[in-house]
């Protein structure tokens, strides 16, 4: 037993397991953590603590360890997960038991990674996960057999269940409470063992405790016929991602209404009750519009994420990265690479410590080098004002025209992001033979309960950044879009109040550098603010907006002021801007985490403000030729 | 034969896992062993991705995975599934 544990009197158990077995789904169902659970080798890619309580009381740690298929590490996710269980990690006690959680349905594979365990010399608990599945299929495993093979303690437990984990508690409340005797305060190093080696052994244990695991299938090849196949299976993922964008634009209506009326209720009752002043006006027109501006997004984004939580938990990902693979490889980036991509379209932060299971460094810069291309969920509230703005509400084909130009937008971040990787691997960072090896794991019934605790994270998220950041830089906005005001003796007549502030003078200033690319000094004032996170523009150009109005009440909603006030080509060259701009700063601070230099966002942020201007200036001129 | 020369849904037993080309090194060879590829494994090509030729969709033992054809020609596989490995 370590140090900390005794002195803490705090025991601390690590679950270890390979990856697609459910370790995650147990992990939340010993803590109640809220975390993402998925079904693809590698999401687990942080270190993750919980508490869990036994039934006498006390509580323990639980670590939930990244997906290892086994003990000698090829990835960073696995070489973390030997150092914890090893206890080499600094900061970081060892374990007292290690729970080796197994998918009971694919013991062939993960008894290896036990096994291997079992050499370490540490209290280990196996956890027979998805023992109801294995059940089901008829799989008669002999749990005592199993343990007495093994020699150490096998419980079975069914995560999706919410006393699934009964048995793995009540072996753990034993287990901790008798003090473990005296183990080696070193790891043992013991000799490695070749797999074919723990592959026998496996053979042996399987031939005695579950006779009947080869002639058992865990998967739905038929499923697979379609949906891997190599024109329909383009044709389904084509489909699905269609799908999901139109959802995005067709479904939100009605609870975007409501948070609209909602909020424009809001501002008026403080208009109502509030004495007129400053105070009112940061409340009104700071506050009330700026937040509300942001808020009402805020459905669509979690319709994006409903579908991806619903794509990773019923093992599809893999699949589409399987259909692509070959797509990706024309441009340099390996199938593995999917999978941080396509969590990109929601944020490119989760997008960028996913690529943490791409072994190759090279392959793995270039995957979060063209991360940021992906159109994350914050562009979606600039897309949706622009786009609702200045494309008309009618159907080409039965389909939406907004729903398809949002589509387009989303191409063009794809078809960039290819073309990026391709010069960045062509010129920069060549390599040869990457590694694919990606496991496609039998499909799933997504549980509600997971893609429920999903969603809820992800709204927390956002509202917290709307609540925090966004927050914060209303109020920063409007401070600098009133003060100082205008000279005595104006009026409404000169023009809006806000060209004398600092915000009109840094947005006239910066004007002189947009100006090419047609964008008038409001847009260039809300893109200052709007460095922080793409979709503080749009608040702030309600800010700006509504600040400028010749009246002094709540500005009507943007999007008219705007289908006026711009020309079409200024819109679309804003919406070409944002498919590239890097205006997000903690994208640019998780690439400095992750590539542990500030070389790489600096030419991130370079190349994507580069891209930005370009794409920006082609459009609006192309717009203006064309009679925009 | 090679696992890589296997026509779609024809089963075979690993036979040896070794580097087929200079690009793969230990590490990769290694790697497929711990996924499962380890001699006298039954093993399933199930399909190739689209083109037909690249990726490779397998089934190894009770586990699907995705190889690289430079992948898959580092198995060598028994069609005859009666013969000792």
């Amino acid at each position: 037993m370590t140090q900390t544990s005794l002195t803490a009197n705090h025991h601390c158990v690590a679950l270890v397991g390979n990856p697609n077995c459910g370790k995650t789904a147990l992990f939340n169902l010993l803590t109640g953590a809220r975390q993402k659970v998925a079904n693809y080798a590698g999401v687990t890619v942080e270190r993750k603590v919980g508490t869990a309580r036994l039934a006498n009381g006390r509580t323990f740690s639980v670590v939930d360890l990244p997906g290892s298929y086994s003990l000698t590490p090829a990835t960073p996710d696995e070489q973390v997960m030997l150092e914890v269980i090893e206890g080499r990690r600094e900061g970081e006690a060892a374990p007292d038991a290690i729970v080796a959680v197994v998918d009971a349905t694919n013991l062939r594979m993960n008894l290896r990674l036990v096994l291997e365990l079992k050499r370490l010399g540490k209290p280990l608990i196996v956890a027979l996960n998805m023992a109801d599945v294995a059940r089901a299929q008829g799989l008669d495993i002999d749990v005592a057999g199993l343990s007495r093979e093994l020699d150490c303690p096998v419980v079975e437990t069914v995560a999706i269940r919410h006393d699934g984990h009964a048995r793995l508690m009540a072996q753990l409340q034993t287990q901790l409470e008798v003090p473990v005797a005296s183990l080696p305060a070193a790891p043992v190093k013991t000799l490695q063992a070749s797999s074919a080696e723990l592959q026998r052994e496996v053979r042996r244990i399987l031939a005695l405790v579950a006779p009947r695991a080869a002639t058992v299938g865990r998967f739905q090849h038929r499923i697979d016929a379609v949906v891997m196949h190599p024109v329909w299976g383009l044709v389904v993922l084509a489909a699905v991602l269609f799908m999901i964008f139109q959802a995005v634009f067709s479904w939100a209506n009605l609870p975007m209404d409501a948070i609209k009326s909602g909020m424009s209720a809001v501002g008026e009752w403080t208009l109502a009750t509030m004495p007129e002043g400053p105070l009112r006006s940061l409340m009104v027109d700071g506050v009330i519009a700026g937040v509300g501006g942001v808020l009402v997004f805020l459905p669509q984004i979690l319709i994006l994420f409903f579908f991806i939580l619903l794509l990773e938990d019923s093992g599809y990902l893999p699949r589409a990265a399987f259909l692509l693979d070959n797509l990706m490889g024309k441009v340099g980036l390996s199938g593995r690479a999917f999978i941080p991509l396509l969590s990109s379209f929601a944020c490119a932060i989760p997008g960028i410590m996913a690529t943490r299971t791409i072994v190759n460094w090279k392959d793995r810069l270039a995957t979060i080098m063209v991360a940021p291309l992906m159109t994350c969920s914050a562009r979606l509230p600039v897309y949706a004002l622009l786009i609702g703005a200045f494309v008309p509400e009618r159907d080409v084909a039965g389909l939406s025209l907004r729903g398809l130009t949002l589509f387009g937008l989303y191409v063009a971040g794809v078809v960039s992001a290819m073309a990026v990787a391709w010069v960045f691997k062509r010129v920069w960072m060549k390599t040869g033979y990457q590694p694919l090896m990606l496991e496609l794991p039998p499909y799933r019934v997504p549980s509600l309960r997971n893609l429920g605790l999903g969603l809820w994270e992800r709204a927390r998220i956002f509202l917290r950044r709307v609540g925090g950041i966004i927050f914060a830089l209303m109020v920063l906005l409007w401070f600098l879009s009133t003060f100082p005001g205008p000279p005595a003796g104006w009026d409404a007549s000169q023009g809006p109040a806000i060209q004398y502030s600092i915000a009109g003078i840094m947005g006239h200033a910066l004007q002189n550098v947009f100006a090419p690319i047609g964008f008038n000094w409001q847009i260039s004032i809300a893109l200052v603010p709007g460095m922080a996170a793409r979709e503080v523009a749009v608040g702030a150009l309600g800010t700006v907006y509504s600040l400028s109005a010749a009246d002094e009440g709540v500005a009507d909603a943007l999007s008219p002021v705007i289908a006026q006030g711009w020309s079409l080509a200024t819109a679309y060259a804003l919406l070409a801007w944002f498919v590239f701009a890097p205006q997000c700063l903690s994208t640019l601070a998780v690439v400095r985490r992750e590539t542990n230099s500030w070389k790489y966002p600096l030419l991130m942020a370079a190349y994507l403000f580069a891209l930005a201007y370009a794409a920006a200036w082609v459009t609006y001129r192309v717009t203006l030729w064309m009679g925009g | 034969m090679l696992l890589s020369q296997l026509p779609n849904g024809a089963h075979a037993l690993v036979q040896s896992v070794q580097s087929g080309s200079a690009e793969v090194g230990e590490a990769t060879v290694r790697r497929l062993g711990e996924l499962g590829f380890i001699p006298g494994e039954p093993i399933q090509m199930l399909r190739r991705g689209p083109g037909g030729r690249e990726p490779l969709a397998v089934q190894i033992g009770e586990t699907q995975f995705a190889l690289r054809l430079i992948e898959a020609q580092c198995i060598k596989v028994q069609t005859d599934l009666t013969a000792k490995v």
